[in-house]
């Protein structure tokens, strides 16, 4: 078992929730409550990763984040060090492939709030952050945990992504998935079994959590 | 214009029936084409000596490359795949070990590793590494891409090249793997990197060869890289002419123009 593996798959995973949680919410709001011109290509571009092979995510941020490109090399002159093969870049990698595990479920929850419960709750004089905090987000809960969920457990599985941009750097690349790969690769069929059997079980347990919270994947066939 | 329902479904049904009949041949046609996995390092080499055996022959072969390590396993778990040029002789005699071939196969050529420095890297071209010892400290190096030593032949020589020049602690923090010596050679010329220890076969391919300088490694820097061949239990005519083919002339002054060693001995 390779703990460090684990505990950088651990941290990649809890770092995407922290970052793409607020963010997404933030932009699910706007899809769930606007109309606007263009929103269907929001929506498109939001689930492409769902498609797109991870390969061709993998050779855009391979080629983006590289040091001839001028992300890469603004990033490189700022931090010190490219943007590939480090963990900041497969946390942009991770926060990409991510996006339609997470705006979606909390979309679709938040569309479920009628528009005259926000707007009672307004003329009770209440401000937008306490409509937020007292109507949105309890109501909403159950989308937002199953994103939550969603995109932990997806992080934790990411391989293609990770092995095109990543390097297998133990301790800052080298996640879970891939020392999977390296040690079957290695023949050393032992440590293959145990990292695998436990991200079968890490991945279940997840998906039971999802589906616990009465999240978008059973309420999908309720309907 | 108006269509019925159903007529749409029959054309759908159409299309796919033909769709089918299409693929059905080229099933039939993939019995007597093998399919042959090769260590990364012959990426170009081997693609080249399979053009001059359908050319000869008129029979072709299938090409599959990637990591050794990853190839013995598949094989091990029974890969429909009937010859295996790896890049580590061991992987084969594993795999004798276990039944898995016909015979001990053949040794086929001897690999080179090489110091690839890609244009523009601030390192200098120093086969004796004496550069990249001294660019470890004066901040010249920010990653330095080889092949994971873990299972990869060539990331195991370049980890031997590294111990033996004193280079492999200090090294460490810069070090960024590719799972074969294919990735490695597209991380050392990324632009991210600014320099790999890769096959001097891929060095000297003009895909790669374009992007950056190589020099050869000292070959007595780390054991050599024998790389043997071997036919799999079962395998067809094609694969076993393909096979004997490698052995040919033909076939080895294309290992050695793409800088492979040749085995003097038929073992």
């Amino acid at each position: 078992m390779d703990w460090q593996a684990l505990s950088l798959s651990l941290k990649l995973s809890t770092w995407t929730v922290i970052v793409l949680l607020p963010a997404g919410l933030l932009l699910a709001r706007e899809l769930a409550w606007r109309r606007f011109r263009g929103k269907n290509l929001i929506e498109a571009t939001l689930s492409l990763p769902l498609v797109l092979p991870p390969t061709v995510l993998g050779y855009y941020l391979l080629v983006a984040m590289g040091g001839n490109a001028p992300v890469g090399r603004w990033y490189q002159q700022w931090s010190g060090h490219p943007l590939v093969f480090s963990f900041e870049g497969l946390l942009i990698a991770s926060l990409i492939f991510n996006m339609p595990f997470a705006v979606p479920p909390m979309q679709r929850a938040l569309e479920t709030i009628p528009k005259e419960m926000r707007e009672a709750a307004a003329v009770c004089g209440l401000s937008p952050w306490r409509i937020f905090r007292l109507v949105e987000l309890p109501l909403a809960w159950n989308g937002i945990l199953t994103a939550a969920v969603l995109t932990f457990a997806h992080t934790l599985g990411e391989f293609g992504v990770v092995l095109m941009v990543g390097g297998s750097i133990p301790g800052e690349t080298r996640t879970i998935a891939i020392a999977i790969y390296d040690r079957v690769q290695a023949f050393d069929r032992d440590a293959a079994n145990s990292m695998a059997a436990l991200l079968l079980a890490l991945s279940f347990v997840a998906i039971v959590v999802a589906q616990l919270g009465g999240g978008y994947l059973s309420r999908r066939h309720d309907r | 214009m108006l269509v019925p329902e159903h007529s749409a479904c029959g054309r759908l049904w159409a299309v796919i029936a033909g769709l089918l009949c299409a693929l059905l041949p080229q099933i039939g046609a993939a019995a007597d084409v093998p399919i042959v996995a090769a260590a990364s390092d012959l990426k170009f080499a081997l693609e080249e000596a399979a053009a001059a055996f359908t050319r000869t022959t008129g029979r072709s072969v299938r090409l599959v490359f990637g990591s050794s390590g990853n190839f013995r396993s598949q094989i091990a778990a029974g890969a429909p795949i009937e010859l295996f040029l790896s890049a580590d002789e061991d992987l084969v005699t594993a795999l004798q070990h276990e039944g898995r071939t016909a015979g001990g196969g053949r040794l086929y050529a001897i690999g080179r590793l090489a110091l690839m420095i890609p244009r523009g890297s601030p390192l200098k071209v120093d086969p004796g590494l004496g550069d990249l010892r001294v660019a470890l400290t004066d901040g010249r190096l920010q990653k330095f891409a080889i092949a994971n030593p873990d299972h990869a032949p060539y990331g195991k020589r370049a980890k031997e090249a590294l111990q033996h020049a004193g280079l492999w602690g200090a090294i460490q923090p810069f070090l960024v793997l590719g799972e074969n010596v294919a990735q490695a050679a597209a991380y050392a010329t990324s632009g991210s990197a600014q320099g790999g220890l890769i096959a001097w076969s891929l060095a000297r391919s003009p895909g790669i060869g374009r992007l950056g300088e190589a020099v050869l490694i000292p070959a007595g820097w780390h054991s050599p890289l024998r790389q043997r061949m071997v036919l799999i239990k079962g395998a067809g005519s094609t694969a076993e002419a393909f096979y004997a083919f490698l052995t040919q002339p033909e076939a080895r002054a294309i290992f050695e123009r793409y800088g492979f060693t040749l085995p003097s001995d038929a073992d």
